[in-house]
This record gives C-alpha cells, structure tokens and sequence, in this order.
C-alpha cells in the first residue's frame, strides 16, 4: 500500500463529504439488518460524519497498512464506542460491522469519479478493501469483547438476583432456589443464608429446589454442606420441592439424604416447619 | 443404524451446562419418558463434571440410534488425560481421589442402560453410554 494512494484518498474524501454521507447513511439506513428500534437515524448520522473525519485524518497521515500506527488512535476510539454502544442496544455483530462495510460502496463511487488512470483507481479500490475490512473485523472484535462483559456481567447479576432468601414466617427461612447450582452460585446460596440466619435468628431454614433441573452428586453435595453449615449456625434445614424423578435419580446415584428432612412441595415444608417451631396456622371463624 | 449428530467441547464449567442443555433436547426428541431424561441427563452430568476436573477438558459426541421401534442416544465423553489406574476402585461407591462424594461412576452406570470404560494410563479415557425410550 503506498503513501501516495492513501493520501490522494484521502483528499477527495475531503471534498466530496457530503456526498459520501448522505450514500452512505441511506445504505446504512436502508440495510435490511438496519435496527431502526434500536437507534435513531440521527445517531447513526453523527457517528458517520464523526467517523468519516477521524478516518480521511488518519488516512492522510497513515505509515503502514497494518493500521498499527498512533495515527489511527481515534478511529479506533470511536468504532470501540460505536461496536460497544450497539451491543449493549442489543445489534448482532453483523449490525455492527455493517456501519464500515457499508461506506465501501460510496468509497469506490467517488473513487470512480475521481480517478480517471485505470492502474491509481485499482490501487485506490485495493487500498479502500483493505483498509475497511481492518476495521470491519476490529468492530467485530470489540463486539464480542462487549458481549461477553455484558454476558458476565449479566450473571454476576442473576447471582444475586436468583438467591434471594425470604423471611416465611417468624423463625422460618426459605430459599427457592432456581436455575443451575454451579459452585459459585452455591458459595452466594450458602453464604446469604448463614448472614439470615444470624440476622433474624431462624431455626428452620426450607431450601427449595423446584427450580433446580439438574441434581447431580456435586448438587447434593453443596446441599448437604449448606445443611451441615447451617446445623451449625442452630438452623435445621428441609429441603422441598423433590420432584418423583428428582428422588428416584439421586437414589440410583446413591446419594443418603437420610439425614435430612426432604418434602415434595415448599408448602409441606412449611408445615413441618411451623410444627417445629410450635406454630399453628389457624382459620378464623366467621 | 447410528447417527453422528454433533461434538461439543468439555472444556469448562459453562460447557457442562451447555452439554446437559443437549441432552435434554436430544432426550425429548427422542421421546424419553421424564424419568428416563432426568436419569441420563443426571449421569451424562457426571461423566462431563469427570472428563473436566479428572481428564483435564475433553469432548462430548452424540449418537442417534435407533434399533427396531426403539430409538436411543449414546453419549462419549472422551478425555486425553491421566487415565484410571485402578478402574475397580474408582468403580467403587464413595471412592474419591478428589473432594467429591464418589458417587458419579456408580452412580452414572446405575442411571443408564448401558454404560462402557476404557481407560489406559498416561493416554486417557472413554466413557459412552446408551438409553433407550
Ligand atoms: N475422566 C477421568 N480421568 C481420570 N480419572 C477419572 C476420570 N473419571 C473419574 N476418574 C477417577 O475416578 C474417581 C471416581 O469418580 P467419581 O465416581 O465421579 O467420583 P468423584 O467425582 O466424586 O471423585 C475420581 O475421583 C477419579 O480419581
Ligand atoms: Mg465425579
């Protein structure tokens, strides 16, 4: 790639801004993976006008065709913004690569109307390809590094979210426990439990796993360490919500749940639960 | 007659939960009863918790098969790690050589209709098993 070609791109990028906008921003626009619900036409603009001054900058002054160079800082800057923005609107990374490869056609339009020597115009065209899918492929790139923040993020947070230990009634804990029971998310289950159990001072704890759909013998076993632990904190546990197939698995995995109190639904726990704690629910006479 | 559907890596935690997401889906389209699925979806999580921390990471394949009007799904999970060198013990309830209750091979082969190891020291191991409807 020479100097020369980039230079002279440069130049009638220049010139010719607006008419390269407003071709571009229609095939933006127009582009049948175009998410008009999930940005405003006036922003796709701006980031246009924006990107297209960065980028005949950072042509003018480009050094090698690896884009390597400081003098491409701010594109990459701005298409970082651009990719991170639109993964967290909800775009596809083909969405998001489509704001640069959409500027090739535009490009080669006024590259024709520009370069009239056959041999400069094919080098411009080559130089162009080149060039756009660097980037195109760098938009991808911090796409998925985006997603994947926004995907952990997102399940740190149903870490929190979906172990939430409530208060059944005076002395009683429960918590319905839902999803896959991973040892992190068992390490939070146990952990909020033994603070609730200090908190409000219970001595009956239901652990709930109706929404549990696996039960494998690492499952059993931080069910039974979170008993252990809280037998030791003076709660005592049951587990409920032991679905038929649930119980005749784990007796062909052989796991002894024997010594622990197991009921098929959290409303029967909660029975044994207040009998335990010499409570009594009764209805009142009208 | 067999069926090569797909391949998955067993490479970490969230594999494993991807792995027991097939299953299912295989399970049910092959029209086991709840039981049945619930029982080879617990052992296939078995052996894919063994093939990651005992083997080091490994792959999952799926076979359809179908035998008469039976149909069946045959799961490999095959590691290149350290191997079993003493396969009878490891086939022992409560034998671990980890902080595990040592109930997953036992458990696994008692949950299957079918269940076969191969093992060899310093090569790895093989592990498939077959349900059918
Ligand atoms: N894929 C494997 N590679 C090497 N060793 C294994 C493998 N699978 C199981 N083992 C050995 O067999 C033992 C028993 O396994 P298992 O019954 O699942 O119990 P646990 O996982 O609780 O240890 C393991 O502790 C381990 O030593
Ligand atoms: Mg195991």
């Amino acid at each position: 790639m020479t100097n020369v070609g980039c230079d002279q791109i440069a130049q009638v990028i220049q010139k010719d801004e607006k008419i390269i906008l407003e071709q571009w921003g229609s095939y933006q626009l127009s582009s049948f993976t175009m998410r008009r619900d999930l940005i405003s036409e006036n922003e796709v603009k701006q980031e246009s006008r924006k990107f297209l001054q960065l980028f005949s900058g950072a042509l003018q002054n480009n050094k090698n065709d690896k884009l390597t160079g400081n003098e491409w800082d701010d594109v990459r800057v701005l298409l970082a913004d651009v990719s991170l923005s639109r993964a967290k609107k909800g775009f596809s990374p083909s969405d998001t690569a489509t704001f640069i490869f959409s500027l090739k056609q535009p490009l080669f339009n006024i590259a024709r109307e520009n370069f009239k020597d056959i041999a400069i115009l094919a080098e411009v065209l080559w130089n162009i390809t080149v060039i756009l899918d660097k980037l195109g492929l760098y938009t991808t790139e911090v796409y998925q590094k985006g997603r994947e923040e926004i995907i952990s993020r997102q399940q740190q947070e149903m870490l929190e979210l979906s172990t939430p230990v409530v208060q059944l009634w005076e002395g009683i804990l429960a918590l319905p426990m839902i999803g896959t029971l991973d040892s992190s998310r068992t390490q939070v289950v146990m952990e909020s439990l033994l603070q609730e159990i200090v908190d409000t001072g219970a001595t009956i704890a239901i652990l709930d796993i109706t929404g549990v759909p696996t039960v494998d013998t690492l499952v059993a076993q931080h069910l039974l360490k979170t008993v252990a632990a809280a037998r030791l904190m003076g709660a005592d546990c049951i587990i409920s919500g032991i679905r038929p197939q649930i119980a005749q698995t784990i007796v062909h995995l052989g796991v002894d749940l024997t010594s622990v109190i197991t009921k098929a639904t959290l409303a029967d726990a909660f029975l044994v639960a207040l009998e335990r704690t010499k409570q009594k629910i009764v209805k009142v006479a009208v | 007659m067999t069926n090569v559907a797909l391949v998955l890596p067993i490479q970490s935690s969230e594999d494993i939960v991807i792995a027991r997401q097939k299953v299912r889906e295989l399970a049910i389209k092959a029209g086991f009863n709840v039981v049945n699925q619930t029982k080879f979806i617990t052992a296939a999580s078995e052996l894919a918790r063994n093939t990651l921390d005992y083997g080091g990471g490994g792959y999952l394949t799926f076979e359809e098969l179908i035998n008469g009007n039976k149909k069946g799904l045959k799961l490999v999970f095959e590691d290149q790690g350290p191997g079993i060198d003493n396969i009878q013990l490891a086939m022992t309830d409560g034998y671990t050589t980890g902080k595990g209750l040592g109930l997953g091979l036992t458990g696994a082969k008692r949950l299957v209709n079918e269940f076969d190891l191969w093992t060899e020291v310093g090569k790895g191991t093989r592990i498939s098993i077959i349900q059918w409807t």
